[in-house]
């Protein structure tokens, strides 16, 4: 199990709401990679919760850059490292919301991977737009409420389900890319770390709890975790060429109710709505485990 | 040793990437500029050009591309045209406000529908308030030299802004001249690297474009206008230097042509230039005393000039190869924004060529005819569109 690191280059008096997941996840991030590291950070909750300037309470290199050009600022910001001779073991580190990711930035996200650049592009997914306002976006699940899905008389809360990055990813071919939870910081900073060492696209989809857009409780942001960990709602897996490999596997299996009932944003949720959730995640869990299966016996066999 | 080559404006304005030792490419091909993007990735490829060149996949990267290596302290530089710049839009007030130094080259082209890829310059013009200086060239040579001054110029500390070199779509982008491509050494010497003392750095981790309340947002507005203001006198200073080192003079703020004492001055920008010189020329064998003004810079707009220029002439004809919908050529708006309280001289706005379609020296030379006209019969329109098809009667032989 990695320790970890007690360097904090996240201070203290940042912008984010209470209980927030992706707070987390920036201060875990930046344990694992160190300060050797830039971070490009689009129109996101993040692009707030530094600080308003001329305050910044991260002790790493930002670039604010626009909603749409994570992978393309990665790419300028590796090329102008490459062109100057600047050391090779700085990670350049895009950190995009799941908008930032998969919506709008998925061309140039999409771009920088296939061009190879090495550069560790990080979706925190709270899985809305939440600092616009809790607006769905392709990463909000289904059966989620959010501001533009609301749940009046016709019902039309998210009818589709999320959009996977991870087998986006995997299918550009990507060296690495791996989930992670915010509840679990070990694993976390075990794959970023991992990462660092990869030359070439990384990839990091990190779960990250939204109190205020999930409509849940500040104080139950880690237990939320948790439990979508053990619902197998967010599995942690991650793909090194190619090569599924579910790292971390429940103990003790929870029903997905369970996990939706912590948040308020579920709550309409009719009995038969919350069976096909749970027939979808089964699924989902059961596809990725033959993946790992096909991938690590039979597919790459004599690698 | 310097040398000249027979030339296109595209692969003139590859030539002053890499003789300005552009350390970051980043671009995406269009018609007509990719034949710059693809001259590029052959000087890459043959070892000529020492440059990152980032492929990406828009001209939205494109320019964010630059903007993220330009923040980290790399000399930048892209090229594109019409659609593709008004895909970066966002991007480009990005890299203004950021006070980024990057410099490119737009190959002006109508925008569609219904499609074009011909010479227009409404791609460029509708750009101009976004804090970037325009230079619009008027032949090859000048691209490659507007490339270099316009590093030094971007790149200085008082200035700190992006760059945009215009050249005319297959007038100048795919038409040959002779470009004198100058020793490298001497480049080396006028235009030193780039080394800002701000730039995204491990060692000092600063933030770049955080989020900034109203009691300071106006303010960096206000740097970025005193900024461009003095890119007026930085424009001439470098002018002076290029001149003096290669011995050219590529335009300054605005080229005057024959000017002196003139009743008639017309006003042109871009590639017809060359061609509605040798028409004065002309009408001033037949003994008529008008001359012409180029402008050269539509940002930052050259206002004084224009009321030196304009003081004790009685009809100015302004040809815009654009028309903002709803009122008329920009140049012209511009130059009569520039006149007022100042000077009233008899002002006719031309729109020409709009989509690539040509300008003859007849028809140029019926434009000038028009001009002096109005010294007797006064204005009869403030805004002509020449050469229309149910019109071809009155332009042309």
């Amino acid at each position: 199990m990695a320790k970890i690191p007690e360097e904090e280059l996240m201070n203290s008096g940042h912008n984010a709401c209470p209980g927030c997941g992706a707070a987390h996840a920036m201060r875990y991030m930046l344990k694992a990679l160190g300060k050797d590291t830039t971070v490009n950070i689009p129109a996101c909750c993040w692009a707030v919760i530094p600080g308003v300037y001329p305050s910044k309470n991260l002790e790493v290199p930002l670039l604010y850059t626009a909603f749409e050009t994570t992978g393309a600022s990665s790419s300028g910001i590796r090329a102008a490292l490459d062109a100057k001779d600047i050391d090779a073991d700085i990670n350049v580190v895009g950190f995009a919301g799941d908008g930032g990711t998969a919506d709008i930035g998925i061309q140039a996200l999409s771009g920088a991977v296939e061009r190879g650049t090495d550069t560790i592009q990080v979706m925190y997914d709270n899985e809305a737009y939440m600092n616009t306002g809790i607006q769905r976006s392709g990463s909000t699940p289904q059966g989620a409420w959010t501001t533009t899905t609301p749940v009046g008389s016709e019902k039309a809360w998210k009818k589709q389900p999320k959009k996977d990055m991870m087998d986006i990813m995997e299918s550009h071919n990507i060296p690495y890319a791996a989930t992670v939870n915010i509840a679990y910081p070990q694993s976390f900073i075990e794959k970023f770390k991992k990462a660092a060492e990869i030359n070439g696209p990384k990839f990091i989809h990190i779960y990250a709890p939204c109190p205020t857009g999930w409509r849940s409780k500040p104080s139950k942001t880690i237990e939320i975790g948790e439990l979508a960990f053990k619902s197998k709602v967010f599995p942690l897996y991650e793909i090194e060429n190619g090569v599924y490999n579910v790292y971390k596997k429940p103990k003790e299996e929870i029903p997905v109710k369970d996990y939706l009932r912590t948040q308020g944003r579920f709550r309409h949720l009719p009995e038969e709505e919350v069976e096909k959730i749970q027939k979808n995640v089964d699924r989902y869990w059961d596809k990725l485990l033959k993946k790992e299966k096909f991938t690590q016996e039979e597919l790459y066999k004599e690698e | 040793m310097s040398e000249y080559k027979i030339v296109t404006g595209n692969y003139s304005s590859a030539y002053g990437a890499r003789l300005a030792r552009a350390e970051v490419v980043s671009a995406y091909p269009i018609t007509p500029q990719t034949s710059v993007v693809e001259k590029i990735a052959e000087f890459v490829s043959d070892g000529k050009m020492d440059t990152e060149y980032v492929k990406v996949e828009s001209e939205h990267s494109a320019m964010a591309g630059c903007i993220a290596a330009s923040t980290t302290g790399a000399r930048t530089y892209t090229a594109t045209s019409a659609h593709g710049l008004a895909l970066m839009h966002e991007m480009l007030m990005w890299a203004s406000r950021a006070r980024l130094p990057v410099v490119m080259t737009n190959v002006n082209r109508a925008m569609g529908p219904p499609w074009s890829v011909w010479a227009d310059h409404l791609d460029t013009i509708a750009q101009k308030g976004t804090g970037w200086l325009q230079f619009f060239c008027e032949n090859n040579q000048e691209v490659l030299d507007s490339i270099l001054m316009a590093y030094k110029i971007c790149e200085d500390e008082d200035i700190m802004l992006p760059g945009m070199i215009v050249e005319d779509a297959f007038i100048l982008s795919h038409t040959r001249e002779p470009v004198e491509i100058y020793d490298q050494e001497k480049v080396d010497e006028f235009l030193p690297p780039y080394d800002p003392d701000v730039k995204l750095d491990i060692e000092n981790p600063a933030g770049f474009g955080s989020l900034v309340m109203p009691d300071w947002y106006m303010d960096f507005a206000k740097k970025l206008e005193e900024a461009m203001e003095g890119a007026k006198d930085k424009i001439k200073e470098v002018n002076k230097e290029f001149e003096e080192t290669f011995g050219r003079d590529p335009g300054g703020l605005i080229e005057e042509y024959k000017t002196d004492g003139v009743d008639v001055l017309v006003i042109t920008m871009g590639s017809i230039s060359g061609t509605s010189k040798d028409v004065i020329d002309e009408l001033r064998d037949e003994g008529h005393n008008i001359g012409l003004a180029r402008l050269r810079t539509l940002r930052p707009f050259p206002k004084e000039e224009i009321r030196e220029l304009t003081k004790n002439v009685n009809v100015v004809g302004i040809l815009d190869r654009s028309y903002s919908f709803g009122a008329a050529g920009d140049a012209a708006r511009e130059i009569k924004e520039a006149l007022y309280g100042h000077n009233s001289p008899v002002v006719k706005n031309y729109i020409v060529g709009l989509g690539g379609r040509d300008l003859t020296p007849e028809i140029l030379e019926k434009i000038f005819l028009d001009t002096i006209e109005l010294q007797d019969k006064g204005l009869d329109q403030e805004v002509e569109w020449v050469d229309l098809r149910s019109d071809r009667k009155k332009w042309r032989r």
